[in-house]
């Protein structure tokens, strides 16, 4: 797909975050390279996949009752540069009753040092409509510093289910800026999945989901590795707004001399929710910190709202174990390092947890 | 030797033989697991005086996981639980370098552990399933000497069963005697794993030394009749 476009390693580092140029088990693929976006090839049926552009010359109502709508505008410094510079991306649209076997990829990949990518990317599910997303977002071997600014909107109808997926392999001076909102209705299902295990400089990021229909579900699953001079600033935010809404946030969140700094909240509105959040970090070597920032606010005293956070360093008890056993100390650091980001907690299904695996299998060369 | 800047253990004088299994009594807290710890080479367990040799060579700089290499394996009292680590992983793990990959389910179907496989190590596991993976792991290590600390603790009378004919097999106490190379120290309170090996015989350990090495069994009824004080006393005559 981009035999012409990209070096070879470039083209590696995409296939390294999920993005199969072949289009093997995938339905359609979308593509940005610095802020040119490039139309599919594929058109899977039930699914309309439109660059913005095309989207508001095509769809104008639409796009008025979409854009924006989610998140604002004058949110930050951000979306202000967004908005002012029309910043482009995708419309995916699934329509009422369509589902999607095989998933949608995307990719945005940062092709020019020094550049600012804005991104503005609408999904839509109709009613009973079903999607999986996997999104790789790179920069190029040219880049040294950069930045990237997402913004996405996504609206999950009634019974309709979405699986976001994210697997990020930026370059070490790169800023990462996602401002990322959520609407799910009645009986609706959104899993978000964080993969980002690479070095950039500042990643901020802390989508907000509302669940707004009776019985609607949201799962944020995340995986952060932060090595030396990186920031992470990650979470989510469900504000559960419907009776017997249900929410859960998993992150693994590992520092090896990176700063992370990983936050959930959970607001627990109408009767009869359930939520969690698990926040679980793990500090490797000297000079990293984690600062976990778990909160929990319940206006509704029929809520059932719980939370488990931990902040440690590897248990030498466990090093020893392995050890014992005649696995030299680097390799059962790494084994407990690999066990720690087990992917079995999110519940991957199987095409994704080989894409996510292979991710996490790069960390092995990390320490 | 030391544990945490305190002196645990003096004057330790233990050699076993190839093929030889020995059992080590004595009170709670008297330091024979940390004994079986400062074997290992754990941190924290520091040898202050004198010199641990295996097979004609010097331990002491050898790190945990060389000891092991060189043919020492443990089965450890608690083990601890690691996350995300199944079974069978580490089980391959162990395995690996001995190139017999269908030893992992052999023996994990002989432990009854084939459902554990897939289980993250010691997460949620019993008494009993905790001590048969311990064993589990040990028989695909197969050292030339294992250290079993409390094989029976917190262990219900089948799974006993299971673990002491395991722990046979390991030690190869159903060899004949001069057909033995494998050679055990084991750790027991209860002594109910004497009723499924023999060992060659037994040592106690009491106020941070060994005393009284003799027949295993015969200082288990002693024990069992007159307890530790006994020992004491004894100990204080000579």
């Amino acid at each position: 797909m981009f035999e012409k476009e990209l070096t070879v390693s470039d083209r590696q580092k995409l296939a390294s975050v999920g993005f199969d140029e072949s289009e093997h088990e995938r339905s359609s693929s979308f593509a940005m390279i610095d802020n040119l976006p490039k139309h599919p090839h594929k058109a899977p049926a039930g699914i309309d996949i439109l660059t913005l552009e095309q989207a508001w010359e095509k769809e104008p109502e639409l796009m008025d009752g979409l854009c924006w709508q989610l998140v604002d505008p004058e949110k930050d410094e951000f979306t202000r540069e967004v908005k002012a510079n029309s910043g482009s991306g995708y419309l995916v649209r699934v329509k009422r009753g369509s589902r999607s076997i095989l998933p949608l990829q995307a990719c945005f990949f940062m092709r020019s040092d020094l550049l600012r990518q804005r991104v503005h990317n609408i999904i839509v599910l109709e009613e009973g409509s079903s999607l999986s997303i996997i999104n790789g977002c790179v920069s190029g071997e040219e880049v040294s510093e950069g930045l990237h600014i997402g913004v996405t909107e996504i609206l999950v109808g009634e019974n309709a289910d979405l699986s976001y997926t994210m697997i990020h392999d930026w370059s070490e001076g790169m800023e990462v800026r996602p401002r990322t909102a959520i609407r799910v209705l009645k009986g609706g299902t959104f899993i978000s999945n964080y993969i980002s295990i690479k070095r950039s400089k500042i990643t901020q990021s802390y989508p907000t989901c509302h669940l707004q229909g009776n019985g609607a579900t949201a799962h944020f699953n995340s995986l952060i590795y932060a090595p030396k001079e990186s920031l992470y600033d990650v979470g989510a935010r469900v504000i559960l707004d419907a009776p017997e809404s249900k929410a859960e946030i998993i992150s693994r969140t590992i520092s090896a001399g990176g700063e992370i700094i990983n936050r959930g909240e959970l607001i627990g509105l109408k009767p009869g929710i359930k939520a969690h959040l698990e926040c679980s970090g793990m500090v490797l070597g000297e000079g990293g910190t984690i600062r976990a920032i778990p909160i929990l606010e319940a206006a509704h005293p029929d809520v059932e709202m719980s939370h488990e956070a931990s902040v440690g360093k590897i248990a030498q008890e466990e090093i020893s174990y392995l050890m014992a056993r005649g696995i030299p100390e680097d390799q059962a650091v790494s084994l407990i390092v690999r066990g720690f980001l087990d992917t079995d907690i999110f519940g991957l299904p199987p095409y994704l947890r080989k894409e996510v695996d292979k991710t996490v299998a790069l960390l092995e060369n990390a320490f | 030797m030391r544990v945490a800047g305190r002196s645990v253990l003096h004057g330790i004088n233990l050699s076993v033989a190839a093929g030889e299994t020995v059992i080590l009594f004595g009170p709670n807290g008297v330091g024979k697991s940390s004994l079986f710890s400062a074997l290992m080479g754990f941190p924290g367990y520091e040898v202050v005086r004198g010199t641990i040799r295996f097979k004609g060579e010097d331990l002491l700089p050898l790190n945990t996981a060389e000891r092991a290499q060189l043919g020492i394996g443990i089965a450890f009292q608690r083990p601890p639980s690691i996350k995300g680590v199944k079974l069978k992983a580490l089980g391959e793990r162990i395995s690996t370098a001995r190139e017999e990959s269908d030893r992992v389910s052999y023996f994990a179907n002989n432990l009854g552990l084939s459902a554990f496989l897939d289980r993250d190590i010691n997460l949620g596991f019993s008494g009993g399933e905790t001590k048969r993976s311990e064993v589990f792991q040990l028989l695909l290590q197969n050292p030339s000497l294992s250290l079993i600390d409390e094989p029976e603790s917190g262990v219900d009378i089948e799974n006993i069963g299971v673990v002491g004919v395991a722990l046979k097999t390991l030690l190869q106490r159903g060899n004949h005697i001069n057909d033995r190379q494998k050679s055990g120290i084991i750790i027991t309170h209860t002594g109910l794993i004497l009723n499924y090996l023999n060992a060659d015989r037994g040592v106690m350990l009491i106020d941070g030394g060994l005393s009284c090495s003799g027949h295993a069994r015969e200082i288990f009824e002693l024990i069992q009749e007159r307890g530790y004080r006994e020992c004491q006393k004894c100990l204080k005559k000579n």
